[in-house]
């Protein structure tokens, strides 16, 4: 077919020489379990990773912080240290004060919220331990670590506030001279005092949500260069676009001579999607100094200033009928801000406030959460951020109320739950939950697990007063995410949109590149959008290369968070696609003399419909390129912008079965068997969803059982090595089951939802349920998290003297 | 984290090494398998001048089966120890403690000297050198000398270990006949140090067609219960002389104090109130007298006592169960 194009000589030596693509006609590549195309390079390490760019004349600076947890300082004295071999400048936070600026909060959720000014490295005063105070740049960092020993720093310390309760008393320290209330956000639907007045059944708890310490794989690293009047940035970060706008806001770069790149990212779990004092700092002392700058954190380093997860107090009561039907629902939180409000600090609780009545119809619902300073970390997105405290509450009650009525936690939430013909369903909590089936995905996982099967064997151990007792644990769960509709995020002052970008762009080779505006961080877009592409254009996977993550390819876009990537970013790729596929089509139809109404395209070929003439996609993309015979008005090249911002949320949802044996002996735990049934709605790549799964559900059952950031009395840290801030690996956790049931979104034209988040949100009450379960017949009803062997053995001794 | 500035020497022998401890003072530090040391350095918790680096000295490697012992080098990595058949054969102890020990990257490089010389007492192989009694060769510039296990563990990550000696090797015993092992270990996740551990070993006598099975001699040590290594004298000394009458199917269900399943908290699976299994229980009752566990994230020293009492008695029944 090629000869008839008139593409002229490159046209035609491209043609010749075998370059150009040709269609995929027979591949559906949406759907497949293809093994992601990003993985050779990353597992190898033979990558752009932040830290592995070396920059002529590269400085590095390592920051002193504080060993205190608040404190007025003195003085700061680096006059030392500047003396050292290697050293080429040392700074204290005074040295900077007139130029670092102020970190932002780009959520501020209510009008009289209590802004604190947030100085990138301290200025006057300590909040939390681990602040930077001072820092040394050296020609390596070997010489800029020692040398931040020479630094001499005079403290007054002040009494650290640790416990948010204590911290509102009007006698307490104060984090900030305004006080340590950030601020109270409420939401109430339904008449809550109804719905609790001579409720037959009253349940009261209080959960504590410990603080997490996220711990992705790659440490954070920045890397600052000056060309003239521009910069550029690298950074392990989650957000290059949030971060170049933000950043150009904060240092007074403007934005236009500012490049923000994050290369390959090894994880982040939200704890990259921040505005670091680091990223700051970085950029400003290699504007300073005039040379690129430097830094990698340690993972102590790492544990001391990640910005924090979790960290909540629920104190949450639910009304009921004795029939087990919901009445009510009562939420008061205390959500630990930390000593300042990063990026989306203050909005992490209030994600979560859409989400405590779960996948449950009541009467009425009442939500209160108020925002406390302590002189710890700030607390910011981590893992399902807000979600799996609310699903953790919501969850855990479902089960109280069984036991209270003597019911089985499955019967007791087929009473309560949205029946699949009642979507779209509006909740009381305001969100309209677009589709659904909770039934069906508890009958497959009901089956897998072998429900009757344990429960039988529950009682036989129960019955034989086993030492070892087992326990079963539910969790019906659903989420919000796809973050989101822009209109939405208005409504709650969220500072920015939700919508996305890609751009779709056939190389003259017929070769495509798909510019997105997500900026992956392990999670393997380059496979997934390639079989979304491949589909949609009829070209080969190995024809397509997804370019993301730097702001000089990738002009716009919100980034990856909130499990939107596919649901948002994913759509725009489609979207990019379609257009593709009409410029395409006229061009084609022009070629074959028709009309581009007969021009039908299938497979990667454009036919006039009812003939055997066509031309492949890849010789519309040639011909496009050459501009020789191109329909009036018509562009050339072939290539193609697109933004999707969605009408609403998703809501992925599903059932968790959890089986624990208990050993009452030593309150030691083994997870004996794990079902989850996750209903994502249409899937992409299920490799790539179990991946997601499992590490969620491994992060989730962390929580419940091993992980939590400990401060001691005088609020240090204590947890900041991996010896003491316990992470599972592979030999702790059991085998995973793990399927799906498929009713897709409404919301986009892929009906997907989203699966970063599902496993971490569903897992944690699944698991601390089963605890719960094998220490009833104790009289355990709660163990708090983790769920310690001690603190185990200790609500069984407590339960039984 | 990066360390603070030091020196590194590394010796082709013994000898050598020797003197270099000598010349650099009491700042010096011997590095083997790096696997607790560089921690340390790069937490800048220790400031060496010099590390004196023996972790490729080829006499100070290697598994000897020796009159009455078993020779194991002190730069001998975990991994090595775990493959040897002579260990698995003289002192099958010493396997299984070794195959506990954090995970394969750490007992790939790590040395079983090393984790001795260490003297943390949260580590596995001190337990269990005291409970085997185990003898340390140690070279100083003054020649050699020879220290028992109960001599050589003096306080938290301190030993007998004196500035310019190298630990060179260690004896362990052959034990002989009849004796049976186990090494208990709780910890939190496979990685972590034992919260608690306790090794036994057990000489049983008689059973199949020789009479009554009895506990001749016990050796019990505890592991991270103190700041050094502890022996359960107290439990060794109630278990001599136990009968173990392998009748035990006593169950939760035999117990008469039947209130709820709280009731049965005393028994096991397959070790219920009855007869030699009873008596074990008994004798590990004392298994924390005069100890003197640590307060940590990992648990408290009144959960640590009750641990020791559990774990003793798990690990007597199954150094006492016939393979």
């Amino acid at each position: 077919m090629t000869e008839e194009l008139d593409a002229g000589l490159v046209g035609r030596q491209i043609a010749e020489s075998g370059m150009l693509g040709e269609p995929a006609p027979d591949r559906h590549e949406v759907g497949a379990a293809r093994r992601r195309k990003e993985d050779a390079r990353l597992v190898t390490g033979r990558t752009h990773w932040t830290d592995n760019h070396q920059l002529p004349g590269m400085l590095h600076v390592a920051f002193l912080r504080s060993p205190m947890a608040h404190a007025r300082i003195v003085s700061v004295d680096t006059s030392a240290a500047r003396g050292l071999p290697g050293v080429v400048a040392a700074f204290s936070g005074h040295d900077l004060a007139a130029e670092q600026g102020g970190l932002p909060c780009a959520w501020p959720v209510t009008e009289d919220i209590v802004l604190p000014e947030h100085p990138p490295m301290a200025v006057d005063m300590v909040r939390y331990p681990g602040e930077a105070v001072a820092c040394v740049v050296a020609t390596d960092r070997y010489r800029a670590a020692d040398a931040l020993e020479a630094i001499e720093i005079d403290y007054e310390p002040l009494p650290a506030v640790l416990d948010m309760t204590a911290a509102l008393r009007e006698d307490s320290a104060k984090v900030h001279e305004a006080g340590n209330r950030a601020y109270t956000w409420k939401y109430a639907e339904g008449d809550i005092d109804a719905a609790f007045r001579d409720a037959p059944v009253l349940i009261e708890r209080t959960y504590v949500q410990q603080r997490l310490i996220p711990s992705a794989m790659e440490p954070r690293a920045v890397v600052a260069q000056s060309e003239g009047d521009h910069f550029t940035l690298y950074s392990a970060t989650q957000i290059p676009h949030i971060l170049r706008i933000m950043l150009a806001q904060v240092t007074g770069i403007p934005e236009h001579r500012l490049r923000v790149v994050a290369p390959d990212v090894g994880g982040g779990f939200g704890s990259k999607l921040q505005v670091t004092a680091e990223e700051v700092l970085v950029l400003l002392l290699a504007r300073r100094l005039g040379k690129p700058v430097k830094w990698t954190e340690s993972r102590s380093e790492g544990n001391l200033t990640v910005h924090h997860g979790r960290d909540q107090l629920q104190r949450v009561a639910l009304a009921a009928d004795a029939d087990g039907r919901l009445r009510g629902l009562r939420v008061d939180l205390l959500a630990d801000m930390g000593a300042y409000l990063m990026l989306v600090t203050p909005g992490i609780p209030i994600l979560g406030a859409f989400m405590y009545n779960g996948i449950y119809k009541m009467d009425a619902y009442d939500f209160t959460c108020t925002g406390v300073f302590t002189t710890k970390m700030p607390t910011d997105a981590y893992r399902g951020a807000g979600r799996p405290e609310a699903t953790f509450a919501i969850e855990r009650l479902m089960d109280e109320l069984a036991a209270e009525l003597s019911l089985d936690p499955i019967e007791v939430r087929r009473r309560n739950w949205i029946t699949h013909e009642e979507f779209p369903y509006t909740t009381i909590a305001g969100l309209t939950y677009d589709s659904g089936n909770y039934e069906a995905a508890t009958e497959k996982a009901l089956a897998l697990f072998g429900y009757d099967k344990l429960r039988a064997e529950q009682s036989d151990r129960r019955d034989r007063r086993d030492p070892v007792q087992l326990g079963i644990g539910v969790s019906t769960y659903t989420e919000m995410c796809g973050l989101a509709p822009s209109r939405v995020l208005g409504s709650l002052s969220y500072g920015a949109g939700g919508w996305e970008h890609a751009s779709v762009r056939m190389l003259p080779t017929g070769k495509v590149e798909v510019i997105t505006g997500v900026s992956p961080h392990g999670q393997g877009h380059e496979t997934a959008w390639s079989q979304i592409v491949a589909d949609a254009l009829g070209v080969p996977f190995e024809d397509i290369s997804v370019l993301h993550g730097d702001t000089a390819i990738s002009h716009k876009g919100m980034d990856t968070y909130g499990s939107r990537s596919l649901a948002v970013g994913g759509i725009a790729v489609v979207r990019a696609c379609d257009k593709v596929k009409e410029k395409a089509r006229h061009i084609a139809a022009h070629l074959l003399e028709a009309s581009a109404d007969d021009i039908e395209f299938d497979g990667g070929t454009f036919r006039v419909r009812g003939t055997d003439s066509g031309r492949t996609i890849q010789e519309v993309a040639l011909a496009a390129f050459a501009a020789h015979d191109l329909p009036e008005g018509v562009e050339a090249s072939l290539d193609s912008d697109a933004t999707f911002d969605p009408e609403n949320f998703s809501y992925p949802h599903g059932t968790h079965l959890c089986a624990v044996e208990v050993d009452t002996e030593t309150g030691a735990t083994k997870i004996r068997s794990y079902v989850a049934v996750d209903d994502i709605g249409k899937v992409v790549n299920p490799l790539i969803v179990a991946g997601q799964v499992h590490g969620g559900l491994a992060q989730g059952i962390a929580q419940a059982l091993y992980e939590e950031a400990v401060y001691d009395a005088e609020g240090n840290l204590l947890t900041t090595t991996m010896a003491d801030y316990l992470l599972p690996s592979a030999a702790d956790l059991p085998e995973f089951v793990t399927d799906r049931t498929e009713t897709p979104a409404t919301s986009n034209p892929l009906g997907v939802k989203g699966v970063g988040e599902a496993g971490t949100i569903a897992s944690t009450p699944a698991v601390v349920n089963a605890i719960v379960d094998a220490l009833r017949p104790y009289g355990v009803h709660d163990v708090p998290m983790p769920c310690t062997p001690e603190r185990i053995w200790r609500a069984v001794q407590g339960a039984t003297s | 984290m990066i360390p603070a500035p030091f020196d590194y020497v590394r010796p082709s022998s013994l000898e050598e090494a020797v003197s270099a401890l000598a010349d650099a003072g009491e700042d010096a530090k011997v590095l083997s398998g790096g696997q607790s040391l560089l921690p340390l350095l790069r937490l800048r918790l220790a400031y060496p001048s010099v590390l004196v680096d023996i972790g490729r000295l080829p006499e100070l490697r290697g598994i000897r089966d020796e009159d009455g012992h078993v020779l194991i080098g002190a730069a001998t990595t975990h991994d090595e120890v775990l493959r040897s058949p002579i260990v698995h054969a003289e002192c099958p102890l010493v396997a299984l403690a070794t195959a506990t020990v954090a995970d394969p990257a750490v007992r790939h490089r790590g040395t079983f000297g090393g984790s001795l010389a260490h003297g943390d007492p949260a580590g596995d192989l001190p337990a269990v050198a005291v409970a085997l009694d185990m003898e340390f060769v140690v070279h100083s510039p003054s020649g050699e000398r020879v220290v028992a296990a109960r001599d050589f563990f003096l306080d938290y990550l301190e030993t007998a270990l004196g500035p310019g000696e190298v630990l060179a090797a260690v004896r362990v015993p052959k034990l002989g006949e009849g004796w049976g092992f186990h090494y208990e270990k709780f910890h939190r996740t496979a990685q972590a140090w034992a919260t608690v551990g306790v090794a036994a070993a057990v000489r049983v006598s008689g059973g199949a067609g020789g009479g009554p099975r009895r506990v001749e001699e016990a050796r019990v040590a505890l592991t991270n219960m103190g700041p050094t290594p502890v022996r359960a004298t107290q439990v060794e000394a109630a278990c001599a002389g136990v009968e173990l009458n392998g009748s035990a199917t006593g169950y939760a269900a035999a117990t008469p104090n039947g209130a709820g399943p709280g009731a049965g908290l005393d028994t096991r699976n397959g070790c219920g109130p009855g007869g030699g299994h009873s008596a074990l229980r008994e004798a590990s009752a004392a298994a924390a007298e005069g100890t003197s566990p640590p307060a940590d994230l990992h648990g408290s020293p009144e959960y640590r006592r009750h641990l020791a009492r559990v774990l003793t008695h798990r690990a007597l029944l199954s150094a006492t169960t016939p393979a």
